[in-house]
């Protein structure tokens, strides 16, 4: 307990309202699916962070941690893979 | 603060460090696939000092390590979603930055003439 976890598991949460403007400018649907990516890479950082910082409750967090990071893996599949189809493509010179 | 301590404190500031490149190269860099570069590479070198530097302070062998082992289930995750992403964007056509911006050199007339 260094007293460091919670500032930044913070700045994580900084760091992922940062990427929403991603998200928000695109242009292509890819674009806005890596900000969703990005919430799942750094909200694992933010879940183990916090699960460090409450002592108590440290395991429940973690394990909450592995499954938004194989959520976050399925849905970029499916996106890939399902999901993004031509249309996508006309907003992309932008 | 023990050794211990210190050297987990170090690792957690580099990896909130690599975290920051991350996002800003998410934000900052021309197309999908130099974003995807940022996404799968620096987050996830974060993501391991973090997950290290944690581990170091847990009360645990297990607790340590199985918070280390959020680290390969993400790096597998991520390397899958990478290829899968940019496999798709180039089977749509969507065409690499530096590509276009050498069409408009070329468009112009200059400097690729003289090269």
């Amino acid at each position: 307990m260094t007293g460091l976890e919670a500032p930044l598991a913070l700045f994580l949460l900084v760091n992922l309202l940062a990427a929403l403007i991603r998200a928000a400018r695109g242009p292509t649907p890819a674009d806005r699916m890596l900000a969703a990516l990005l919430f799942g890479t750094t909200g694992v950082g933010a879940l183990l962070l916090m699960a460090h910082a409450r002592e108590s409750a440290a395991m429940p967090l973690v394990d909450t941690a592995l499954v938004l990071a194989l959520l976050a893996a399925i849905a970029g599949v499916a996106f890939a893979r399902r999901a993004w189809h031509v249309s996508g493509r006309d907003d992309d010179a932008a | 603060m023990t050794l211990l301590e210190a050297l987990s404190a170090l690792l957690l500031l580099s990896g909130a460090g690599f975290y920051l490149a991350g996002t800003v190269g998410l934000l900052r860099f021309p197309d999908v696939y130099t974003r995807l570069h940022a996404l799968t590479k620096a987050d996830n070198l974060g993501l391991g000092l973090l997950a290290l530097g944690l581990s170091l302070q847990a009360d645990s062998l297990a607790a340590g390590l199985k918070i280390l082992l959020v680290w390969p289930l993400v790096l597998v995750a991520s390397a899958a979603v990478s290829f899968a992403i940019a496999r798709r964007a180039h089977e749509l056509g969507i065409a690499p930055a530096g590509a276009d911006s050498q069409r408009r050199e070329s468009r112009a007339g200059d400097r690729r003439d003289g090269a």
